[in-house]
This record gives structure tokens, sequence and C-alpha cells, in this order.
């Protein structure tokens, strides 16, 4: 399969997600520049961590713009899986493709650790190839991903099972400890209504080999290989897990 | 036009005898506009004119240095074709008036001279001084400092992964904030600040130009007084995105093989890059300011080539290959602009809309800027403030006592406070978390890392500074050999005080002294740095503070180690001999209020048989930590190989030293000082590792077999920190509570309100 990773001006992961979906999972996968129109034969896209378009306005406000985002738009109502990590996921939810919205991290500052992050769902793309309730050691590297979005869409969001990963303890239990940005319901990560669309604020691209202290991340990536095995053949129509 | 008389001359901070010589040079009197460029380039921050004839001394040549200093950063052999390209530099002036753009600016331009050079930027590490933390003032520029380098790194995807800091009321207003950045480059990709090829075209590329930052760099060169808060304007704003903008499309455009020669503008500008690249390449330029993209209006020339916006580049361009770098810079919407070309002949030519207004030989601006040999004199109180007796200071406290200060102090402090803010994963190169004794980043689509670490200790080299700099570099040497790297290369940043007085510039040439003699023994050629020099506010000036970067290489990535214990009932070594050596301890300044001694002995070839059999052990796999001993002495080093373990304790039993040599004098207190002594001594060339038993006979052959002192002292296990002294209990502490008082001390008091 090939992933495509998106590369705005101010990607600053473009490289390690390129690096993990091609050497450590082994797939394709190609760089394709934010002022291009086409995915090149994209199975899976991912909008890497960064930011941006400098993000001074607000993050991932103007990359919606960007000319490939039409082809990401297109590619998600088609079904196709497509990951935002960070910046990514802060990207997806400025362009309507998930619910909610960023704000600055509780603490106000900048926040860089490994933390434990629940799985919360695995019928998504992403999440396939995980345990229920597994919990992954990720690093978090963040000024803004502190998640929140209105009580009613909120509800909407648990109803609809939409939340993928919750920042916990190591033992997996949610709670303001453990919490390490003051998102609601400690919210790590969401999916759309379809499911095909994840967006998540920690890194598993940089949690994906063991030298560099945990490779838990690289069950993501190699969630989508699984996924997209299990949807062949045919046409990509729908992605069933 | 406006005369230039003494007044003008003083605001430029050039004295009578350097107008004489710029009359000379110029055969003429200069207009103000060449007056500015004089003023700015023979700056100290431009011209090292104090410590140029100290700098020549360093070593650097090496087996494995592909470019030494003089070009924008450094540049060692790592094999496979690839080189470490690397340099430090500071940013202290700026960092006092407006922490956080100071601190960010001088990390985007420690970047920009990496990637200059052709290399890709991999990992930023850096060495702060603050004053007390007890005291506001002290607080805010921390805070704005740490949030200065993570906004501009963080941003910029660089990841901050590692350093120092240290605190002491020295640098309470001049604090410093030194940023190294390191970058990997093929060597076949390296690419020079020089200019070359008369009608080659010269092009200005980046954020447009302001009158921010106009005399920064004469800024750095002055003492600070009650108004240097009116210098704010002096202070540049940095855009990371520009600069992350400017980093890709460069690394792109240098691709082509269309650059002649690249160089970024940080200190001094527009001048400074149009004549050091002239003056590199042995030609001449002709630059029209008016062509230059300002962001202001009403520029005249004189801040057009002073101003020190960030940012912004200038590139030489094989003439009729124009299309091909404009093409690159216009993907990444940068618009670059031809502002000039190469000229035969030697001089820098400044037009405005085709008139001539400047016309300055290059190399008078650079290579034939005055060079001092600055009269040097011991200061008169040098001898008194080595002179130390235990004896007088009265009472001890225990060392259970002492041991719980010390682990609580912010210099021994756990500094995630501060690293937690930077990112340090991005890259997915970071294989030593910040913490450690040193970074260890590995090196993609090779099997080797590189071990970089950043130390100085100020105390010690206000005490004596040629041995405080031999250790200083011994300890940034040992460090990365902890990690497993054998050390290739070195950078150094000088933070002194006003060189013109004889006592300050004294304390310079006995640290270079001491830098190089050390390097030299130890195998670390000096491939660049930079000199930082006024660092006094009010007539005080802070410590002598050198700072050594040194870089080493692992062959093998997989072998290195940390400083944390990793298994229950390994046997813990300590090389090296423990001397109980206090002068200029941390001990002695925390628990006793006093800097006074000689700073501890060193013998190089000590040095260099411990870090060879440290290397040899590490990559023979024979042990599972390694952790050199700095402040706080034995007993924090044992303290700290067991934090960031889940809570894995030590019991260590430790050979009382010897207490004749002290001074302490007889009785129950000079038994405590002789413990205290045994446990917080800053003895040098020590390092405790961790070996499982069946290595153990191994570990001590090999050290005999290198002449290295080696003695089992203790065991990993339980969940305390049980130190005694010839079987005396002295510290026993739960690793909980230690580790908490330790991880926690810095944060607490960012608490504090004010």
């Amino acid at each position: 399969m090939k992933f495509s990773v998106v590369v705005f001006p101010g990607s600053n992961s473009d490289y390690d997600a390129f690096y993990a979906a091609s050497r450590v999972v082994g797939e394709q996968a190609e760089l394709v520049w934010h002022k291009d129109t086409d995915l090149k034969g994209a199975d899976a896209v991912i909008l890497p961590g960064g930011f941006a378009h400098g993000d001074y306005l607000r993050t991932g406000a103007i990359a919606r713009f960007s000319p490939i985002m039409s082809a990401v738009r297109a590619f998600a109502d088609r079904g196709g899986p497509v990951l935002g990590i960070c910046n990514g996921f802060q990207v997806l939810l400025e362009a309507g493709l998930l619910p909610g919205a960023m704000v600055r991290n509780d603490r106000i500052k900048f926040v860089s650790k490994h933390v434990p992050v629940r799985v919360e769902q695995t019928d998504t793309p992403f999440t396939a190839a995980c345990a229920s309730k597994q919990v992954l050691n990720l690093p978090i590297a963040h000024g803004e991903g502190n998640y929140y979005a209105p009580p009613d869409v909120l509800d909407e969001i648990e109803k609809h099972r939409q939340v993928i990963f919750r920042y916990t303890n190591a033992a997996g239990a949610v709670g303001p400890e453990s919490n390490p940005n003051g998102s609601l319901n400690s919210i790590a990560g969401i999916c759309n209504r379809q499911r095909n669309v994840v967006g998540l604020m920690p890194h598993p691209e940089r949690a994906s080999e063991l030298p560099l202290g945990s490779a838990d991340g690289r069950v993501v990536l190699a969630s989508v290989v699984k996924a997209l095995a299990a949807q062949a053949p045919g046409p990509r129509s729908q992605v069933h897990v | 036009m406006t005369v230039i008389d003494s007044t003008v001359l003083e605001r430029h901070g050039i004295k009578p005898d350097e107008y004489e010589l710029i009359q000379k040079l110029m055969g003429r009197e200069p207009n103000l506009l060449e007056l500015g460029l004089f003023s700015v380039m023979w700056s100290e921050h431009c011209s090292y004119k104090s410590s140029r004839v100290h700098l020549k001394t360093l070593p650097t040549t090496g087996p494995r240095v592909v470019q030494g200093p003089g070009e924008n950063a450094g540049a060692v052999d790592i094999g496979d074709g690839l080189c470490a390209v690397f340099k430090i530099e500071s940013h202290n002036h700026p960092s006092f008036i407006e922490p956080y753009q100071g601190a960010a600016t001088g990390v985007g331009g420690i970047i920009r001279d990496i990637f200059t050079m052709g290399a890709r930027p991999i990992a930023l590490l850096n060495a702060l001084r603050f004053g007390s933390l007890d005291t506001p003032l002290a607080r805010r520029i921390f805070e704005g400092v740490v949030a200065g380098i993570g906004g501009y790194g963080n941003s910029i995807g660089i990841p901050t992964v590692g350093g120092e800091i240290v605190f002491d009321e020295m640098y309470a207003g001049n604090p410093l904030v030194n940023v190294l950045c390191l970058g990997i480059a093929k060597r076949s990709d390296i690419i020079k600040g020089a200019a070359k090829g008369a009608g080659n075209p010269v092009y200005y590329v980046g954020a447009k130009t302001g009158r921010d930052g106009i005399h920064g760099a004469t800024m750095a060169s002055a003492e600070f007084d009650e108004k240097s808060a009116e210098k704010r304007p002096a202070v540049q704003v940095g855009d990371p995105f520009m600069e992350k903008l400017l980093m890709e499309a460069c690394l792109e455009v240098m691709k082509t093989g269309a650059v002649v020669g690249i160089q970024d503008m940080g200190a001094a500008g527009f001048t400074c890059s149009t004549s050091e690249m002239g003056s590199r390449g042995g030609v001449g330029m002709s630059v029209d300011v008016t062509k230059v993209p300002q962001r202001e209006t009403g520029m005249i020339p004189y801040e057009i080539m002073l101003s020190e916006s960030q940012e912004r580049m200038l590139l030489v361009v094989e003439r009729g290959r124009e299309h091909e770098v404009e093409a690159v810079f216009e993907k990444w919407d940068l618009h670059a602009v031809k502002v000039g070309e190469v000229t035969e002949g030697t001089r820098l030519k400044i037009h405005e809309r085709g008139t001539l207004v400047g016309d300055v030989p290059n190399r008078a601006l650079t290579d034939e800027a005055p060079v001092y040999r600055r009269p040097m004199k011991e200061p008169s109180w040098q001898k008194q403030v080595q002179q130390l007796s235990l004896a007088d200071l009265g009472t001890a406290p225990s060392a259970q006592e002492a041991f719980d200060q010390l682990i609580a102090v912010p210099t021994i402090a756990s500094k995630r406070w501060a690293y937690r803010q930077f990112d340090h994963t991005v890259g997915t190169n970071t294989i030593a978390q910040p913490g450690m004794s040193a970074a260890v980043v590995r090196v993609k689509d090779t099997k080797r890392a590189l071990a970089i670490s950043v130390d100085g200790n100020g105390r010690f080299c206000y005490l004596d500074p040629y041995h405080g700099a031999m250790l200083a570099v011994a300890e940034a040497s040992r460090n990365v050999a902890c990690a497993g790297g054998e050390p290739i290369g070195a950078t150094n940043n000088l933070n002194f005080g006003n060189p013109e007085r004889p006592e300050i510039m004294w304390q310079i040439g006995e640290a270079v002294r001491g830098i190089g003699d050390a390097c030299k023994a130890l195998g670390a050629p000096i491939t660049g740095g930079n000199v930082s020099l006024y660092n006094e506010t009010e007539g005080r000036a802070i410590y002598p503070t050198p700072v050594l970067g040194v870089v080493g290489i692992l062959e093998d990535s997989s072998k290195t180690v940390t400083r944390t214990f990793k298994t229950d009932g390994s046997a813990v070594v300590l090389l090296g001999d423990n001397s109980g050596e206090l002068g200029g301890s941390e001990y002695l300044a925390t628990i006793h209020g006093k800097v006074a001694g000689k700073p501890p002995a060193i013998d190089l070839k000590r040095e260099a048989a411990l870090q060879a059999l440290i290397i040899k052990l590490i990559r023979d796999g024979c042990i599972e930590s390694a952790h050199d001993c700095s402040e706080g002495g034995l007993a924090i080093a044992l303290a700290e190989c067991t934090f960031d373990t889940g809570g894995l304790g030590v019991s260590a039993d430790i050979t009382a030293v010897p207490g004749d040599g002290l001074g302490v004098g007889d009785g129950p207190m000079g038994a405590t000082f002789v413990i205290n002594a045994t446990l917080f001594g800053e003895s040098a060339s020590r390092i405790v590792v961790s070996t499982a038993s069946r290595h153990l006979d191994a570990v001590v052959t090999a050290a005999n077999a290198a002449g290295v002192p080696a003695r089992e002292i203790g065991r990993v296990g339980g969940d305390h920190i049980r130190i005694s002294v010839n079987g005396q209990t002295s510290v026993d502490v739960p690793v909980a509570t230690a580790e908490n008082a330790w991880a926690t001390a810095i944060e607490t008091r960012m608490q504090k309100k004010g």
C-alpha cells in the first residue's frame, strides 16, 4: 500500500511520518507538496505535525485553504483513511473534517513528554491492529492541544464512539493528573462519524522504534495496512474493519 | 553632512586610535555610513579584537576536521561521506533586555549558521546561566528565555535535546544564553561563505529589512548600566516560520549547484555578509541598498546596512543560472531579490539608487580590523580566594542534611521544568532523552550516533581560570564518553567581562590556554565558537565562564548507555579517585555560602585514560549505566543514577578520604567535614558505572590495564539511597522522597509570584 504525507511549508514532522511509514512499517510512502492537487495514488493520507503556515493566527487555520486540501477532502469523502497527527489534527479540525477545536494548553506552556494514551476504539483504520483499551506510550509536543467542543457536540462524539484515544495513567485510568493539556474528557484523538478520518495530538510516528524510547506508536500505521488488506479486493469505497 | 567628532565616535564605540586606523585604511575620512560599517564590524562581537591573539593558540586540526574556525560553523568527518556541522553561539545581552526574543533569535541565528553550511540541523543544546531563582528578576528572565528557546526551536522542528543550566547571583544582571546547533551534511555538499566570480549576481532572500537591531553587535560589545533597558529596540524579533521556509529553500537551492557562496545576515547584518563574503573570496562586491526589501519607509543606507533584522540570507549565484535559484525560492513563497554583483578588486561599494554612497576595502572591515594584545594582570584577589580552611567554616551539617539541601538546589535539581517546554522528539533521532549526561542523536541511514554535551563551571574558572577551563573541557568530553561517544570535535563559547580591564583579560588568556591544553590532550580540536565579552553590569563582571560543547561519535548507536541504573543487584563501581576536594564546590557554596579554594586538580593523562576506558567498556557491552561526578560530588551522582528508574535504589559504602589534607582539624566537627568531603567533594576524572556481576571482573581488569583506579562501592537495589562512609550510614533516604525533591525544586520556585 502507499502512504502520502502532505507537506505544508511549516510541517516539521513530515519526514518523520514518511520515515515511519516507509522505513519502519515498510510500505510505500511519498511526500506530497501542499500546492499539489492530487494525492499521487495514496491508499492512506497523513497530515503531519508542525506549524503548517506559521500558525500565528490559529493553528491550522490557513492550511485548510492549501490546494491539496480539496484532494484530501475528496479522498476522505470516498472513505479513504486520513490520519492527522498533532498539527495535522488541528488542520482537520479547522477544515471541518473532524468536530471540535483546539485551544491553548491549560497550563499555558508547551508540553513535550511521553504520556500514556489509551486506545478507546479499534474499529478505525488506524487502530485496527490495537487491542481494546491498549495503553500506548507516546510523545506529545504541543502548545495548543487542549481539545474543546461545545457540550452538545461532545455528547454526540461520545455517543457515536468517536473518541479514539484518551490520556490516562500508565494503568489506563483516566484522571485530571494524567491529562497533560486540559482536553475535555481527556480526549487525545477522535474520528469522524464515518470512522475513516482520525486525528490525534500524540505522535505515534515518533514512537515507532525502541531506540527512540518507545515503539508503541508503530501499531497506528500498521493498523491501516491491516485494515486495507482486510478490505481488499474490490474498489475502495468504504473502509470496513 | 554629519561631522565626525568625538561625540559621534563615542556613540559608535570607536576609540580615537581606531579612528586613526580607519582613516589610514581608507586613505581619507569616512562618511557617516562608512563609519557605521566600521563600528559594527570592528565591534568586539564581530572582530574578536581582544580575544583573537589568544584564540589563535587553540588546536584546530585533527584527522576528522573538515572545516575549522573562520566559517559559519565547523565540520568534522563522521564516516560514510558525512560530516557533523556544529557551532555554539551566545545571545547574552539581548536575553537580558528582552528574554523571549533575545533567546529566540539566538536560536534562530545559530540554526542559520548550520544550514548555511549545507547541513540539515538535527539537534539543539543550550548552556544557560541565571541569577538566583529566589529573585523575581531571575525568574522572569529564566521563564522568558526558556519560552523563547522553545518557541523558536519547537516551531521550526529542530529538537532541543540537552544542555545545562546553572543559577548563581553572579549572573543576575548578565544571564548567559549559549546555544549549540548540530547538523548533518554530505561532505561533498558543504558550501562556504565566500563570494567568487566577477559578474555573478548577489541575491538577498528572506525577511524584509527593518530598523530592528541596529547596532546590536555594538550593544553586545559594551557593559550594561542603568540605562540598558532603553536599548530594547536593539533586540531583534524572530519569525521561526520565515526561518523554516529559508532553511528548506536554502537546502533545496544548494542542491541545484548554482550557489557559489552563501551567508546568513546575523550580527552586523547586510554589512557583515557582504564584506565577509567578499573578503573570504578575495573579490569585491557592489550592492544597491534601494533594492533591499524594506518593511519600513524612509530607511537610509546607514540603517539598511546596519539593521539586524532576522531571517535574512545573502547568496552569490552562478551567472546564467538565476532562474534555477529563483524558482526554488518561489516554490517556498520567498522572493529572492538581486541586490548587486560580485566585482573585480576587493572593495565593497554601496549604492543608493545608483549613486555611490559608500566605498570601503572589504578587508579593512574584516581581516584588517584591529587586533589587541590587551594587557593582562592576575587579579590581586586571586591567590586570596584560593585559600580555604574548612576549620574556619565553623560547624558543618550532617551529611544527610547537606544531601537533602543539595539535591534540591536548582543547579543540581532536575531541569525538566525547562526541557519539557522543548520539543525533543521531533526528527526521530533522539536516543537519549534530555536529563542524561549527554544528548545522543542517531545518524539516520547509518549505524552511528553522535553524543553531545555542553559544560562549564564559572565558579572553578573564577578560582583558577586555567584549571577551570580545563575542567570544563574534561567534563564535556567525559559526559560524551559516558554515553559511549569518542570525542571528535569541540566548540567553545567564551563568556567574560570587560576585556579592557587587565584582570578580565588575564582570565580570558588563562582560560583559552586551559581549553587549548585540554582539547589537545583529549583529542577534541576546536572547530569554531563564539566570544561574548562585556558581560558586566555596573562594573561587576560575571564569573569567567567558558562553555565547551564537545561532539563524540559512536560507531554503533545501540551500544549507548545513560546515567540510570538498570538492574537490581548490579554492582556499582567507581572509576577514578575520590579525593574529597571541596574547593569551588556546590557543597561549599550552598551549605557554607562560600566560594573559595582551588578547583579540583586535573591530570589530563589520567582523564584521557579514564575516557578511553569508559568508551571501551561501553563498546564491549560490559556496563549498564555510566554517570560522571560533578556538582554535588559522588553522593549526588549516586542519587542521580537512581532517578528516572522507577525507584531502583542503591546501597554503597565509600572509603573516607584522608582528613589530613583537608585542614579540618581533629574532633567531631573534623570527622563530619571528612564525611562531607568524601560524599560531596568534586574531584575530577570520576565516573560511576553499574555492571552485571558477571562483567565485574572484566570491568576491573580493563580498568587496571588502563591504569584507572576502579573499586566496587555498592550494589543497585532496594528502594532507598543508602550511602555509608567507612561503614557508618551517612545518607539514607527513600528514592521517591529524594527524587521528588530533585524533580520539583525548580517548578516549586517558579510558582512563586512576583
